[in-house]
């Protein structure tokens, strides 16, 4: 495997497996935090054991979260170190804050995994209010900095040299703001999705039928309003990509020509060389209406950029339609969820609601990984947008690709542990939760 | 401004060795810990420092952002020359702070204990070795920038007598942190037996690593006598080091267990002061007699300025709350069973 090609592979898992983890450190401890309110309201021991049951399931996916977190950290210096000697001044500031941030969590979840009935209730329960604020404060940061890389400020590049540096300015960059709005709901989606789906299951199989159905309850309502709000805040970060990133959304939408009253491609498969797409469906002008607002407008496609600075088409474009399919998807669900709770009640009662939650399990996190694919390979060439290539910011030491093997190999023996400790997590739930009685039917 | 990001990141460094390397000790004793005591040492080792151990790994990463951000050429020179050590001490992390994790939450304790328990003893061992190579081959000189083939920059940048000896001598402290440490954490007379003949071990081992490391240091050509010897803050720090372990041992003697983990980690501090103040602030010291220094290789002046305000403004945020973590944890005996 060639060097540069084993180095982006590694980053790209290393990032990919460590959205999972943090995207589900960010969010349960929200999850937590009203069940264990319940609890300490209304004194329902299956609050407390749901809030436990879950805090377990943390712990497992905090210490997997943090190491791969550490990991990414060295593997910045690793496998990009031009990139590093000349950015990491520059976009350094969010990571600075965010070390703040991951202690902070860090302690508060000290407090409130070994905080049972040591501490004044309410202020452990606080200490688990302030793990989940945190971890958010820490992804908006994280990707705060990723959107420096699409959009760079706070410094002067003449003549290669990186001049007048303002570490604030580049914090505060065109893209961070929709980026990390993106992200937060993202997180809240997928994560929601993910634990109503496994609750869902265990319902259907008629298993612990009261613990899982509050467990759903709380995942799912969390899970489906974000999904309803996520395409809203996809169109605000569509709209801002045709502003900054022209070339990332004619990738994105496989928009190989500039012209007005541009059609918008649903699925089909991009033709790179014929400069085409086959089998897809043309939606007359929308796509000037996604990227400007207004049906006539221009938008300007990848026939405007030199060969060498064009993005990878096709995986950009499916990535884009997987993200977008699958966020409908789930909107469609979350509409049917909010229906049942409030006009339909008997639906809740019926299996095929559940069984769509169980079918819409891997949803949430299918589509964190194909808008992070958009977002990364969309950027393509440029590590730093319009500034620096990646490839001449990868490490000079050959030989990579044996570091990405025992990466992979790494990710993929945590990954099956992971899954494993937490099917027997699940499968141990009535043994280790007595149910009150009265509570089985 | 500049002193003030110096000064955070060597506490870092010093706080991830002190704390950091207890928690890799308790690891390194499990590892030298016979099978008949493995699980009363495992019960002791969680409730010590299951709580704080993921702040511990902390300061790790404070230290690593304070590089990359303050002093990026410094990094990058690291992390290209130092890849594979790095890259292994990466997967030692990865490997432990997942299986210590695992063997505790793993919500059936059966045989798959059985694989994580060496995973997290072993790699205590492997990630402060590492550790230790990667301090060591920093100041050695065997960093070459202008190195012509594959084993010239990526193999002998650290792969040498003075940095393998760096390297036990990080673990052995390691292992001596922790057998103090958890000295004071037993509550029966057998276990404080056990730990006290670890600290022991561990202490003449850590002499003899002491020592192997001047004599590498001679072999490869490195002037470690006069850094520490050559001034007179290196021979204070090391004569006040040298009287505090004796009077730990006496101490210790005494039945005093809080007081002696002080002492040790004093000790550990006048050894991180001694070895770093000579070449300060040299950190990176190349084969060509070139540096790489912590004042002129440091980032732009507003860089450093936000760093420093970002550091502080953490600080206030985060001391009082990790003392307080510590101090309850302390203060109070939890019972782990309803956990
Ligand atoms: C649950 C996950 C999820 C769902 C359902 C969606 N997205 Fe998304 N999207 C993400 C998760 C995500 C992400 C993983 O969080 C990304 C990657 C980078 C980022 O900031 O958010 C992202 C990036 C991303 C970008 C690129 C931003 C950039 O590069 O700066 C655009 C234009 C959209 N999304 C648009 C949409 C639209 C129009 C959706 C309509 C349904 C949508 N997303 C649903
Ligand atoms: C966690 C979610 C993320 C995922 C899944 C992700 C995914 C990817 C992918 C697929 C690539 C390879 C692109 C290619 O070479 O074609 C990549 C590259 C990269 N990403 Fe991300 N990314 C994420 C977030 C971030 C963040 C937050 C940062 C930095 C702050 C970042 C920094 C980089 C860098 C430095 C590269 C290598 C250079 C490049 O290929 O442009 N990524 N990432
Ligand atoms: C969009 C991408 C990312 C998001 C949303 C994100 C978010 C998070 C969150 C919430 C945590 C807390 C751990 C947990 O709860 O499991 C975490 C851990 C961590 N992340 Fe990321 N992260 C991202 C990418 C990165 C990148 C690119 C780096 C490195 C440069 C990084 C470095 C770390 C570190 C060092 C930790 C461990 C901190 C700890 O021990 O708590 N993350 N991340």
């Amino acid at each position: 495997m060639d060097d540069f090609i084993a180095a982006r592979s590694q980053m790209a898992l290393s990032l990919g497996f460590h959205i999972i983890f943090s995207c589900i450190g960010m969010v349960m401890p929200f999850f937590m935090a009203v069940a264990h309110y319940y609890y300490l309201k209304t004194d329902n021991i299956v609050y407390k054991n749901i809030t436990k049951a879950w805090s377990k399931g943390v712990a497992i996916f905090f210490a997997t979260g943090a190491v791969s977190g550490t990991v990414l950290s060295f593997e910045l210096g690793l496998l990009w170190p031009k990139f590093m000697e000349h950015a990491g001044p520059i976009f350094g500031m969010p990571f600075s804050l965010e070390g703040t941030a991951f202690f902070i969590e860090a302690i508060a979840l000290g407090f409130f995994l070994y905080g049972w009935d040591r501490f004044n209730k309410w202020f452990h329960w606080i200490t688990g209010v302030v793990v989940g604020v945190s971890g958010l404060a820490s992804g908006i940061l994280v990707v705060a900095a990723n959107a420096w890389m699409n959009s760079p400020a706070g410094f002067d590049f003449v003549n290669g040299e990186y001049l007048n540096v303002d570490p604030m300015k580049a914090m505060f960059n065109d893209a961070w703001f929709s980026q990390s709005l993106h992200m937060c709901i993202a997180a809240f989606a997928a994560t929601g999705f993910a634990v109503a789906g496994v609750h869902a299951l265990m319902i259907v199989r008629r298993q612990n039928v009261y613990f899982h159905t509050k467990s759903f309850t709380i995942a799912a309502i969390f899970g489906c309003a974000a999904a309803l709000i996520q395409p809203l805040s996809g169109d605000i970060s569509a709209k801002d990509v045709a502003k900054r990133q022209p070339a990332k959304l004619a990738a994105m939408e496989a928009h190989f020509h500039t012209e007005k009253a541009a059609g918008l491609v649903v699925g089909g498969i991009p033709d790179e060389k014929a400069k085409d797409v086959n089998f897809g469906v043309k939606i007359p002008g929308l796509l000037s209406f996604m990227a400007h607002g207004d049906f006539n407008s221009e938008v300007t496609g990848l026939d405007k950029f030199p060969e060498e600075n064009q993005p990878p088409v096709a995986i950009t474009h499916y990535a884009f339609q997987i993200m977008v399919g699958l966020g409908m998807a789930m909107m469609g669900i979350a509409f049917l969820y909010f229906l049942a709770l409030f006009k339909k009640k008997k639906w809740l009662q019926s299996d095929w609601l559940l069984k769509l939650f169980v079918a819409a399990t891997p949803l949430g996190f299918i589509a964190v990984e194909a808008g992070w694919t958009v977002t990364e390979v969309g950027r393509q060439p440029w590590i730093i947008y319009n500034v620096m290539r990646t490839a001449d910011a990868v490490t000079p030491m050959p030989g990579i690709s044996y570091s990405f093997y025992m990466f992979t190999a790494m990710y993929v023996s945590l990954g099956m542990i992971v899954t494993f400790m937490l099917y027997r997590q699940i499968k141990m739930v009535d043994k280790l939760y007595d149910l009150p009685t009265g509570a089985k039917h | 401004m500049l002193y003030v990001v110096i000064i955070y990141l060597w506490t870092a460094i010093l706080l991830y060795l002190l704390l950091g390397g207890a928690d890799f000790g308790a690891g390194i004793i499990e590892l030298f810990t016979s099978n008949a005591n493995k699980i009363q040492t495992r019960k002791t080792l969680y409730e010590a420092i299951g709580p704080i151990w993921e702040a511990n790994h902390m300061w790790l990463i404070i230290a690593i952002v304070i590089l990359f951000v303050g002093f990026p050429t410094i990094y990058s020179t690291m992390s290209v020359y130092l890849h594979i050590p790095l890259t292994i001490m990466l997967l030692g992390i990865i490997a432990r702070g997942t299986a210590f994790t695992f063997r505790h939450y793993d919500a059936v304790q059966d045989d798959m204990q059985e694989i994580y328990n060496p995973i997290f003893a072993y790699s205590s061992f492997i990630t402060p070795f590492f550790l230790g190579i990667i301090a060591g081959s920093a100041v050695s000189g065997h960093i070459d920038p202008k190195a012509e083939n594959f084993m010239d920059a990526y193999i002998f940048s650290w792969l040498h007598w003075f940095s393998v000896s760096v390297g036990l001598f990080t673990v052995s402290i390691c292992g001596f942190l922790a057998a103090v440490f958890l000295i004071g954490e037993t509550d029966n007379q057998h276990d404080r037996k056990r730990f006290e003949l670890k600290a022991k071990a561990f202490n003449i081992a850590a002499v003899i690593c002491g020592i192997l490391v001047f004599i590498s240091a001679l072999i490869d050509g490195i002037p470690l006598i006069d850094w520490v010897f050559g001034n007179a803050i290196g021979i204070i720090a090391i004569s006040a080091a040298t009287l505090s372990l004796v009077l730990l041992w006496y101490l210790l003697y005494k039945g005093k267990s809080k007081i002696i983990r002080v002492l040790a980690g004093f000790q550990v501090t006048m050894i991180l002061l001694t070895t770093t103040y000579r070449h300060y602030p040299n950190i990176v010291i190349l084969k060509n007699g070139g540096y790489l220094s912590l004042i002129e290789h440091s980032g732009h002046e507003k860089t450093m300025q936000a760093l420093a305000l970002a550091l502080l403004i953490g600080s206030i945020f985060i001391l009082p709350a990790l003392f307080y973590l510590i101090y309850s944890f302390q203060k109070k005996k939890v019972d782990y069973a309803t956990d």
